[in-house]
């Protein structure tokens, strides 16, 4: 059974550590704020400037003044902070945010990842995600492991336009999660359940070396 | 000459023209200058190019000047939640200069510091740093990004006093600091005008040698993008 977005979100979120400042993407990165574990102190940081990012607002919360990076109403919680753009991208471009967890269309062996445009669609820009990816400490992705079309999204090298190069860290999909390691490529370190080692070899492109935990 | 404007028309009409630059300040909706765009609209103004994180909306802020045909170029970052944006740069109608959103904010708000350029590793190995000076410090390589300075900047504040000083609130502050620094001539609509001496100046975010003309909104629309709600 492949993980869910759920499953994946949890998954991510065993990277998280106490204290971190963290930046989550679009789409499953989202649902990692739902698998905080007790008791640990994480603060969200979104990219158009704020920290202390915290869940929808209720009909009175409500407020048009406070939105995250994905333009959705949101609230800040009792510990947050407004700042304006520069002063956020300052934070990420310098190293400050000590984790991102963002979406992709592809990764590479070494680390590149691909998730700001597909040539001949339309491009709609790369916002902050050049940003996250080349600034941020650790960068991890989130991802199906192959695209609609059943074609790999862990590759040899990218196809796609770059993101970055060489930034990726690590990466969960909805089958398993690889360990990347500078210099020495991709380390598969878990699968979900009832997926075989020759599944993950046959729906991946790149090279990769076994290490299950 | 005070600095403080009845409305936009006449905080506006004289300053604009055909093929001028105008830095906007707001990221996606929130905290966007809409009297000032409104009027832009109105004024008929073409050729514009536009310094700005996203393109709004259909039909509101620089969706309108959009779709009167009066943006030549956006020189921007995500631009992808108007449709006719995308309509016009597949027709070829429009300009477009995609940056990394870090990367275009401190061009704004280096223009506005004097700083001619930046080497930043945001953009490295991508069709960003294509035909750019790629420069290496401590090993690693950066990619150099030069400043922008606009002929006019339009932002939107909360709080604003006859000096100009501004305070903006929440997340609609964004990029209008930034935007108010990139030009000499910064006009800000603002939805509270203060007494002299109202303000702490401690609070002040924007200092209003940055802010040469001001003018309070009547009914702002204050639209939303994504209303998103959770039960009590």
């Amino acid at each position: 059974m492949a993980w869910t977005r759920e499953e994946m979100a949890q998954q991510a979120a065993k990277q998280l550590q106490d204290g971190f400042y963290v930046n989550l993407g679009i789409g499953i990165p989202t649902l990692v704020s739902n698998y905080i574990p007790e008791g640990m102190h994480v603060v969200l940081e979104s990219e158009n400037g704020m920290l202390g990012t915290g869940p929808f607002p209720t009909e009175e919360e409500l407020d048009g003044d406070l939105v995250n990076a994905s333009k959705q109403t949101v609230t800040l919680l009792p510990y947050g902070s407004y700042f304006d753009s520069a002063e956020s991208f300052a934070m990420i471009r310098g190293g400050h945010v000590d984790l991102a967890i963002l979406g992709a269309m592809e990764v590479s062996e070494a680390g590149d990842i691909a998730n700001w445009m597909v040539p001949g669609k339309i491009v709609k820009g790369m916002g902050g995600a050049m940003d996250l990816v080349s600034g941020v400490r650790r960068v991890i992705v989130c991802m199906e492991h192959n695209s609609k079309d059943g074609e790999p999204k862990v590759r040899k090298q990218c196809t796609l336009p770059l993101t970055g190069s060489g930034m990726v860290r690590h990466v969960v999909t909805d089958i398993c999660e690889f360990e990347c390691v500078r210099g020495e490529g991709l380390i598969l370190t878990a699968m979900a359940h009832d997926i075989t080692l020759d599944e993950v070899r046959a729906r991946t492109e790149a090279d990769f070396k076994v290490v299950l935990g | 000459m005070g600095k403080v404007y009845q409305e936009a028309g006449a905080a506006l009409r004289d300053i604009l023209r055909d093929g001028m630059s105008i830095a906007v300040g707001g990221f996606g909706i929130c905290g966007i200058p809409e009297h000032c765009l409104r009027l832009i609209a109105e004024s008929g103004v073409k050729d514009l190019t536009i310094v700005s994180i996203t393109a709004h909306i259909d039909g509101y802020g620089i969706g309108q000047l959009l779709d009167n045909g009066q943006v030549k170029k956006i020189i921007g970052s995500y631009l992808g939640e108007n449709n006719n944006f995308a309509k016009l740069y597949i027709s070829g109608k429009l300009e477009v200069e995609f940056n990394p959103q870090g990367t275009l904010v401190e061009r704004m708000r280096a223009g506005g510091a004097g700083i001619a350029g930046f080497y930043t590793r945001v953009g490295v190995d991508t069709v960003v740093s294509e035909g750019k000076e790629i420069r290496e410090f401590d090993g690693r390589r950066y990619v150099l990004e030069e400043g922008i300075t606009t002929d006019l900047s339009i932002i939107k504040a909360w709080q604003g006093d006859e000096e100009g000083n501004l305070i903006y609130r929440k997340t609609a502050r964004n990029c209008n600091p930034q935007a108010a620094v990139c030009s000499k001539m910064t006009v800000a609509e603002i939805e509270e005008m203060l007494p002299t001496g109202q303000m702490d100046p401690s609070a002040i975010h924007t200092p209003g040698i940055y802010v040469q003309r001001l003018f309070k909104g009547n009914a702002f629309e204050n639209r939303i993008e994504r209303r998103i709600t959770r039960s009590a």
